[in-house]
């Protein structure tokens, strides 16, 4: 027993550092495992706060670029106002609430630190709990997804970028509306490889992928990229394809949260029907 | 004592503050990222208690961690650094001995060995840092690139930053 403790006394530095080290790993495993992670992030108010009084600084210099953006949004958002359409039906119609039951609420954020060339990337924005932000919500933007929240503290909230290790998204080909898995493969941040479409489907260069509303995350037809190229390498399977990215990550100011109404409807029955007898 | 402990506070404040809202903000390029906030494990003095190397990377790492959401990578890739600044010096040193509480820096010890020391250090660093963030060998040799590539600029900015405040305290 002596002997043991003469050993790791004369090892110190080597046992000291094997003890900080599994601290370490633990707790990058527990950021892995994102629900449980506790105040060592952006989202923490110290952290958060600097992030802010920066991004405060550095606004003004952009506000050329928002308001291209916002005049951009506004201009879509006309597409949908009454003016923009000719009524030519005489028929009078009732509108019935219980047709269309709000599924999902949108909460205005701004991103107040974000990054691209790190191989897994974090985005922080400036709305929390106080909110309504929650873990694993969707961000949005009206040309792409941006991300997925993990961290949230009272006012501000941390989330992983769609420009991420492991972020993997499920996404749709607009006009065969076949499915595939878009993922980012690193280095540059304007484009991304969907996987898994299978060969008998046509592609085209230009074609839309749109995101497929099947997670329970993202809404539908959130308008992703266009094809750029896609092939098919030897022994495989399925196309992938390379596809250009409409939102330019390095350049995102205001995002949209998206909280799904019917999150925990949908997931309890389909965990219900997972589980065996 | 207290001053020291005050020297040491001030330095790792800026150094994380520089990397955080200067460094981090500016983006070169996905195949060169700096992190020059490890400067303030390479210019602790040379014979410094092992024990608080350890002590000290671990607080680095975590006040780093905690700005850029990557909870323990940079904290595991100081330490990893921390614990085999040592055989560095060992190496770098060759059959030099030199005397207590001597401090790293290019006056003492001359360019060549400070650019040689910087860089197998940074390049340890972020070697580990790298593999940690992608956490596969899936890519492997464009990882090692990317650490390489890095290191060569942050030494460069370190050397540059040196020289900078090695004149201006003299």
């Amino acid at each position: 027993m002596r002997n043991i403790i003469n050993f790791i006394k004369r090892q110190h530095f080597f046992f000291l550092f094997l003890l900080l080290q599994i601290i370490a790993f633990i707790l990058i495993f527990q950021n892995h495992n994102y629900q449980r992670s506790f105040f060592v992030n952006s989202a923490n108010n110290f952290a958060g706060s600097i992030y802010q009084s920066y991004s405060g600084m550095t606004e003004y210099l952009r506000l050329k670029q928002i308001n291209e953006q916002l005049a951009e949004e506004i201009n879509n958002l006309r597409h949908y106002t009454e003016n923009s359409f000719l009524v030519n039906d005489k028929h009078v119609f009732t509108h019935h609430d219980t047709l269309y039951k709000r599924q999902f609420l949108y909460i205005n954020a701004k991103v107040i630190n974000n990054s691209v060339f790190n191989r897994s990337n974090y985005i922080t924005l400036n709305k929390g709990r106080a909110h309504g932000v929650k873990p694993d919500m969707g961000i949005i933007t009206n040309n792409g997804i941006v991300g997925i929240i993990t961290n949230v503290s009272e006012n501000f909230s941390s989330a992983m970028s769609f420009l991420h290790a492991g972020v993997k998204i499920s996404a749709r080909h607009k006009n065969s509306r076949h499915l595939g898995t878009l993922q980012w493969d690193g280095y540059n941040y304007r484009k991304a490889t969907m996987l898994y479409i299978p060969p008998h489907v046509s592609l085209n260069k230009g074609d839309t992928i749109v995101s497929s509303g099947y997670s329970l995350i993202f809404p539908e037809n959130i308008p992703i990229g266009t094809i750029s190229d896609y092939h098919i390498s030897k022994g495989e399977n399925f196309y992938s394809v390379s596809i250009d990215l409409f939102l330019d990550y390095n350049n995102i100011e205001y995002v949209s949260i998206v909280k799904n109404l019917m999150k925990e409807e949908r997931q309890a029955l389909e965990e219900k029907s997972q589980t065996p007898f | 004592m207290g001053q020291t402990i005050l020297k040491y506070t001030g330095k790792l404040l800026l150094l994380v503050l520089f990397q955080v809202v200067i460094l981090n903000q500016i983006r070169f390029s996905g195949y060169m990222t700096p992190y020059v906030y490890v400067a303030f494990i390479l210019l602790l003095p040379l014979n410094f208690p092992k024990t608080g190397l350890l002590i000290l990377a671990f607080i680095l790492g975590i006040i780093m961690d905690s700005f850029s959401d990557s909870l323990g990578m940079h904290t595991s890739a100081c330490l990893f650094m921390a614990f085999l600044k040592p055989t560095v010096i060992n190496i770098v040193s060759g059959k030099r001995e030199y005397g207590d509480d001597i401090s790293p820096t290019i006056k003492n010890m001359g360019i060549r060995w400070v650019i040689f020391y910087t860089f197998l250090m940074v390049f340890l660093h972020h070697l580990f840092l790298f593999f940690i963030e992608i956490f596969s060998f899936r890519e492997f040799f464009s990882t090692i690139t990317r650490a390489f590539l890095s290191s060569l600029f942050s030494t460069l900015l370190l050397i540059i930053g040196y020289f900078i405040f090695e004149k201006s305290t003299r």
